[in-house]
């Protein structure tokens, strides 16, 4: 895999006369692991979508790319909000979707790899109407890791889970995506601190950014002084701006 | 209980059609009672099943076609904006034309055998069948519709992989609307001009005053026509229940 980008958005989005999101100024570093935090409606998921290309319908002035100034297609994988999963398809099918996107053959082995290592190793015959919220989430997860792509746009991928298998996740995650530039959006100031290289807040204002240097590498203890530390800056700070 | 539901409605309207040939007293050749009418179904029954059965061929011909056709028209009208932006205005245009006016056409055109009511039945479900599929088609969820794109799927994968199978409820929709219609499409073409059919074993009881026998051919046709609503409705049913478990 060549080495990943970093993303850069500059700019703001309208749509219908209302601002969805900016003007505001973001960058996420290239092979970093990026948090961002914000009040609901400040337009985070609306800038993930900038990043996959998906502005339809809403006008975008400025930019949102990659700092090598290559287009971003085919080199970002989004987990959305929603889970997005097809009823018709099995959670298997579901996982390998991008590849029979494609017109490329599934790899059965890999998704069967991925879905055993999200908790959903025996689930994978099932239709996704038969899984829990929490296990559709995680359908979701190994469906975004098959993907394998550079650039990683997650946004509140792990909001459903119970706190055992939202750590889990949360390791196999930084694990697996240890080589990519990640953008991830969560209201969780304790997961945040767990996986962020980088630490934003996104408010009407502006960005705001959390020091981390001095935060032991990713993923971190959830229960380790610097993670704590970080957690409780994080909420004062979401406190303050909200 | 499920019976009770059935039967109850059937009494009723036993009931109420008996009610009024006492009531009323018209000649049989007006309204003949429930009995005479079952005598007409029992005395005729070979007469009946004869003609159903090319009623039937003729149904389930239009049917088989006119969804075939509708099907793919969906498909090409979803393929390709611009064809669908030229040819819907036609299609909705062309449904102003009652059914009823084309019929001696088409028996001019293919003759007074089968291929004429077939056609009719084609033509009666073609808009619906194409319609309901076609607006499924145009209703995908957005966010699949990007999870798509952003996958790196051509236009093409996306609706062969993406848009018709989610689409599938509405085709079905459309299918069961048709098995109501084809019905009637082939009725009328025996009308126009037929020498086989329930719908001409109608026209010829109604000329000889023989209302019994219109009237049990009239039962039978609703009687194809329920069975074949029950009938596509279970199939789609089990597709759509397959589809989701
Ligand atoms: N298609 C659209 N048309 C008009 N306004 C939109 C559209 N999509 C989003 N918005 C508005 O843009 C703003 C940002 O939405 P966005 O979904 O990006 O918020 P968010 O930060 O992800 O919120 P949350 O944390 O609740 O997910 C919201 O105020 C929303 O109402
Ligand atoms: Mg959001």
């Amino acid at each position: 895999m060549t080495p990943p980008p970093g993303l850069l958005f500059d700019g703001r989005v309208r749509a219908g006369g209302t601002t969805c999101l900016g003007p505001v100024r973001m960058a996420a570093e290239a092979g970093r692991w990026t948090c961002l935090l914000g009040p609901s409606g400040v337009g985070k998921s609306t800038l993930l979508h900038c990043f996959a290309g998906l502005a339809g319908g809403m006008t975008l002035k400025g930019r949102a790319g990659a700092t090598d100034g290559d287009p971003l297609d085919g080199r970002v994988a989004l987990m959305a909000q929603s889970d997005g999963l097809l009823p018709w398809l099995t959670v298997a099918e579901n996982v390998t979707l991008g590849a029979r996107l494609r017109g490329k053959r599934p790899d059965r082995n890999r998704a069967a790899a991925l879905l055993s290592r999200v908790g959903l190793g025996d689930l994978g015959d099932r239709k996704p109407r038969a899984l829990s919220g929490g296990q559709r989430q995680r359908a979701a997860l190994a469906r975004t890791l098959y993907e394998d792509r550079p650039v990683v746009l997650l946004d509140e991928p792990f909001s459903a889970l119970d706190v055992a298998h939202r750590a889990r996740m949360q390791d196999l995650s930084a694990r697996e995506l240890a080589s990519c530039t990640v953008l991830q959006v969560t209201h969780d100031p304790a997961e945040a601190a767990r996986l962020g290289d980088r630490l934003l807040i996104l408010t009407a204002a502006g960005i705001a950014e959390i020091d981390t240097r001095q935060a032991p590498p990713i993923p971190r203890a959830a229960d380790a002084g610097a993670t704590l530390d970080l957690t409780g800056r994080l909420t004062r700070r979401l406190l303050e701006v909200a | 209980m499920r019976a009770l539901r059935i039967l109850l409605p059937a009494l009723l309207g036993l009931a109420l059609w008996q009610g009024a040939v006492w009531v009323f007293a018209p000649p049989a050749f007006i309204l003949p009672g429930p009995a005479e009418v079952a005598g007409a179904l029992w005395q005729n029954r070979a007469l009946l099943a004869e003609h159903a059965g090319i009623t039937s061929l003729e149904v389930l011909l239009g049917l088989a076609l006119g969804a075939g056709l509708g099907w793919a028209t969906a498909i090409g009208l979803a393929a390709s904006p611009p064809l669908a932006r030229t040819l819907r205005p036609i299609l909705v245009v062309s449904q102003a034309v009652p059914v009823f006016a084309l019929a001696p056409i088409l028996t001019l055109w293919f003759g007074y055998g089968l291929a004429s009511k077939v056609a009719m039945a084609l033509l009666i479900i073609y808009f619906p069948v194409t319609s309901a599929f076609f607006d499924a088609l145009r209703s995908t969820p957005a966010a699949w519709l990007d999870q798509a794109r952003v996958m790196g799927a051509t236009p093409a994968r996306i609706l062969w992989h993406l848009r018709v199978p989610a689409a599938l409820p509405g085709l079905l929709s459309g299918l069961r609307l048709a098995a109501v219609y084809a019905p009637i499409g082939a009725i009328i073409g025996e009308w126009v001009g037929a020498s086989r059919g329930l719908g001409y074993l109608m026209l010829l009881a109604n000329g000889r005053a023989k209302t019994d026998l219109m009237f049990a051919s009239v039962l039978v046709v609703a009687g194809l026509t329920v069975g074949l609503y029950r009938a596509v409705d279970a199939l789609a049913g089990r597709v759509e229940a397959r589809r989701r478990a």
